[in-house]
C-alpha cells in the first residue's frame, strides 16, 4: 500500500488555481522527485501537504490516514517532517537547541516536572541529549554543537537543517530546494548524503528541485509539475525523452 | 545532571545567604525603612519583569498588558484577605488564580494576533481590567479598596521572587521553554518540527499572568490599599523597560535591571522633576549602545553566585 497517496488535490487562491488535480503516489522508501518551471506550484503542493495551507478540494492519505484539516504541528507528528526553500532554522539558538526542539512532541514529562526537575524530567532530558548528539554525528555538526546557527556557513545551515527535520523522526522526509544555492560540490555531497539518509534510515523521500543533475542522479521516480498539475511521471530517463516535459521547460518547437 | 542539582542547590544557598544578610540588615536598621520599602519593590518589581519576559523576552509575543494582570491579583486578594477573611497565602494564590483564569482566556482568542496588532490588543485589555475595576462598587471602585492590613514583608516578597525566578528558569530549560522560545525563533519552522504553537504560546501567557497576579497581591497588602490609578499602561511600560533593558530573553537581565531601575528612581525621588527626564535618557543612551539590552539573551549572575559558593568548578558552564 502507498505511504503517501494524493488524489485530485487543487487549491485555488481566489481565481487562480495554484494546484489542480495533482496526483501522486508514493510508496514506502521511495526517493521521488517533484521538478516543474517557476511558479509551477511545487512549493504550494508541499504547503498543501504540510498543513500550511488548506486544500481546496481533493484527497491525501498518509499510512492509511486523512492528513485533510490537519495543522501543520500535526501533519509532523503524524511523521512528515520538512524542510523549507528558505531556511528556516532557529537562528539565534545553538546548533544542540535546533535539534532538540524537534524531540519536543516526543517528550512525556509535564510542565510540573519540569519546573520541580522530578520524576521523568532528568531521564528524559538526557535521553534528548543524546539522540541529538547522535544526530549531529551523523551530519557531522557534533563538533559545531554550541556554535548559534546563524553563524554557520550556508551549507551547514542546509545540512542542520536536514539534521533537524531527521530529529522528529519521520516516515516520510520532504525537502524543499535542498541544494538551492549551493556550489556542484556540495550539490554533489548533498546527493551523497540524501541518499545515504534513505538507505540507512529506512525513509520515504520526496524532494523538490531546480538542479537537474541532483534530481536524475539520485531520484528513482521523478513527477513533473506545470501549471499546477502533473503533466509527467517516470524514471529519470523517460522524463528526460518525455515531449511534455522538454515543452513545458523549453517551449513549444516551432514548424 | 547532578551538575544541574548542584548548581540549582548552591543557587538555592546563595539565595538564602542574602535573605539572611538582608534580614540582619534590616533587624539591626542599616538599612532604614525608606530603602526597605524599596526592596521590597524591587522583589514584586522582579516578579514582574521575569514573568514578562516569559511572555516577551521567551516566547516573543509582545504584551504590554501586565499592568491588567496585576490590578486582577491585587484586588482578588484583597478581596480574599479584606471580604472573606481568609489568609494572606489563600489571598495571594486566588490572585495568582484569577490573573491565570484571565491570562488564559484573553490569551485564547489574541494570540492569534502578531508583533505590533498584539502590542495594540494588550494595551487595550489592560485597560478594560482597570476600567472595569473602576466601576465596580464592590471593590471601591475609583477610590480603591481600602484598609488592606500590612501582610506583605521581605520574607514574603524575597521568597515569592525566589519561587518566581525558580519556576520560569526551570521551565525555560525544559522542552516546553525550548517550544516556547523556538515560537519567538520562528514560529513557521516551530510548526514544522511539531510544536503546537497556539498551546505554548497561552501557556506562557497564563503562567506569565499568574505571576504578574501574585505581585499584585503582594503590591497591594504592602501599600494598604488597592487602587485603579497604580494599574495603568504605564505601569505597564515600566515593567516592560525592565525586561528591554535587561535584555529579552535573560531572566538575569530582567533581574538585573528591576534591580536597577528601582534603586535609581528611589533615588530620584526628592527630585521628582529629573526623574523621568534621566530615566528616558539612559534608555535612550541604553538603545543607542546596547539595542540587545544589557545582558542580550544571555544568563550571567548566578552563575557567579554559584562559583562564589563552592560550585567553582562547575563555574565555567553556563548556568541553566
Amino acid at each position: 500500500m502507498a505511504l503517501l497517496k494524493i488524489n485530485k488535490l487543487t487549491k485555488e487562491f481566489g481565481g487562480l488555481k495554484a494546484v489542480s488535480n495533482f496526483n501522486i503516489e508514493i510508496d514506502k522508501g521511495e526517493l521521488i522527485g517533484l521538478i516543474g518551471p517557476n511558479g509551477a506550484g511545487k512549493t504550494t503542493a508541499f504547503n498543501l501537504m504540510t498543513g500550511v495551507y488548506e486544500p481546496t478540494s481533493g484527497q491525501m492519505d498518509f499510512d492509511g490516514k486523512s492528513l485533510l484539516g490537519l495543522k501543520p504541528y500535526q501533519v509532523t507528528q503524524r511523521g512528515i517532517a520538512r524542510t523549507f526553500q528558505n531556511i528556516r532554522l532557529f537562528s539565534d539558538l545553538s546548533v544542540l537547541d535546533n535539534v532538540k526542539i524537534a524531540y519536543h512532541f516526543h517528550v512525556k514529562y509535564g510542565l510540573m516536572e519540569a519546573v520541580l526537575r522530578v520524576g521523568r524530567y532528568y531521564p528524559e532530558e538526557d535521553s534528548i541529549e543524546q539522540k541529538a548528539m547522535e544526530c549531529l554525528k551523523m551530519f557531522k555538526l557534533d563538533d559545531r554543537r554550541d556554535e548559534i546557527a546563524r553563524n554557520l556557513p550556508y551549507g551547514e545551515q542546509r545540512r542542520l537543517e536536514i539534521a533537524r527535520a531527521l530529529a522528529a523522526q519521520p516516515q516520510l522526509l520532504l525537502l524543499d530546494e535542498p541544494a538551492a544555492g549551493m556550489n556542484p560540490q556540495e550539490t554533489h555531497e548533498l546527493m551523497k548524503m540524501i541518499r545515504w539518509i534513505r538507505d540507512e534510515l529506512k525513509l520515504t523521500i520526496l524532494l523538490i528541485e531546480h538542479d537537474m543533475s541532483l534530481v536524475m542522479g539520485v531520484c528513482e521516480r521523478i513527477y513533473v509539475l506545470d501549471y499546477g498539475s502533473i503533466i509527467a511521471e517516470g524514471t529519470p530517463a523517460e522524463i528526460r525523452n518525455n515531449p511534455c516535459v522538454i515543452e513545458a521547460y523549453l517551449g513549444e518547437e516551432v514548424h | 545532571m547532578r551538575i544541574k542539582m548542584k548548581r540549582d542547590l548552591s543557587a538555592l544557598v546563595a539565595c538564602i545567604a542574602l535573605y539572611l544578610l538582608v534580614m540582619v540588615l534590616m533587624e539591626t536598621e542599616v538599612i532604614g525603612s525608606y530603602w526597605q520599602l524599596n526592596i521590597v519593590l524591587i522583589c514584586i518589581n522582579i516578579i514582574l519583569a521575569v514573568s514578562l519576559n516569559l511572555i516577551t523576552g521567551f516566547t516573543g509575543q509582545f504584551s504590554i498588558g501586565h499592568a491588567g494582570f496585576m490590578a486582577v491579583g491585587a484586588y482578588m486578594s484583597a478581596v480574599f484577605t479584606v471580604k472573606l477573611g481568609m489568609s494572606f497565602g489563600a489571598g495571594i494564590l486566588a490572585g495568582a488564580g484569577a490573573a491565570a483564569i484571565l491570562g488564559f482566556a484573553i490569551g485564547l482568542p489574541t494570540l492569534r494576533l502578531q508583533g505590533d496588532y498584539l502590542a495594540i490588543a494588550t494595551l487595550g485589555l489592560g485597560e478594560i481590567i482597570r476600567i472595569t475595576i473602576l466601576n465596580i462598587p464592590y471593590v471601591g471602585g475609583a477610590s480603591g479598596l481600602m484598609g488592606i492590613p500590612r501582610y506583605t514583608n521581605f520574607t514574603w516578597a524575597f521568597f515569592a521572587m525566589i519561587i518566581t525566578v525558580f519556576f520560569i528558569k526551570n521551565f525555560i530549560n525544559s522542552s516546553h521553554g525550548r517550544a516556547c522560545i523556538s515560537i519567538r525563533e520562528n514560529e513557521i519552522a516551530a510548526e514544522a518540527m511539531g510544536v503546537d504553537t497556539t498551546k505554548y504560546k497561552v501557556i506562557a501567557f497564563t503562567i506569565g499572568a499568574a505571576f504578574a497576579g501574585v505581585a499584585g497581591g503582594l503590591f497591594s497588602h504592602y501599600f494598604y490599599i488597592a487602587h485603579p490609578a497604580s494599574f495603568t499602561f504605564m505601569k505597564s511600560f515600566d515593567i516592560l523597560t525592565m525586561v528591554v533593558l535587561g535584555g529579552l530573553g535573560s531572566i538575569s537581565g530582567s533581574i538585573t535591571a528591576a534591580i536597577l531601575l528601582t534603586f535609581i528612581s528611589a533615588a530620584l525621588a526628592s527630585y521628582p522633576e529629573w526623574r523621568m527626564v534621566i530615566y528616558s535618557l539612559m534608555l535612550i543612551i541604553l538603545m543607542i549602545y546596547r539595542p540587545q539590552g544589557l545582558f542580550g539573551n544571555k544568563e550571567i549572575g548566578l552563575k557567579i553566585f554559584s562559583r562564589i559558593l563552592g560550585g567553582g568548578q562547575h563555574g565555567a558552564a553556563q548556568n541553566k
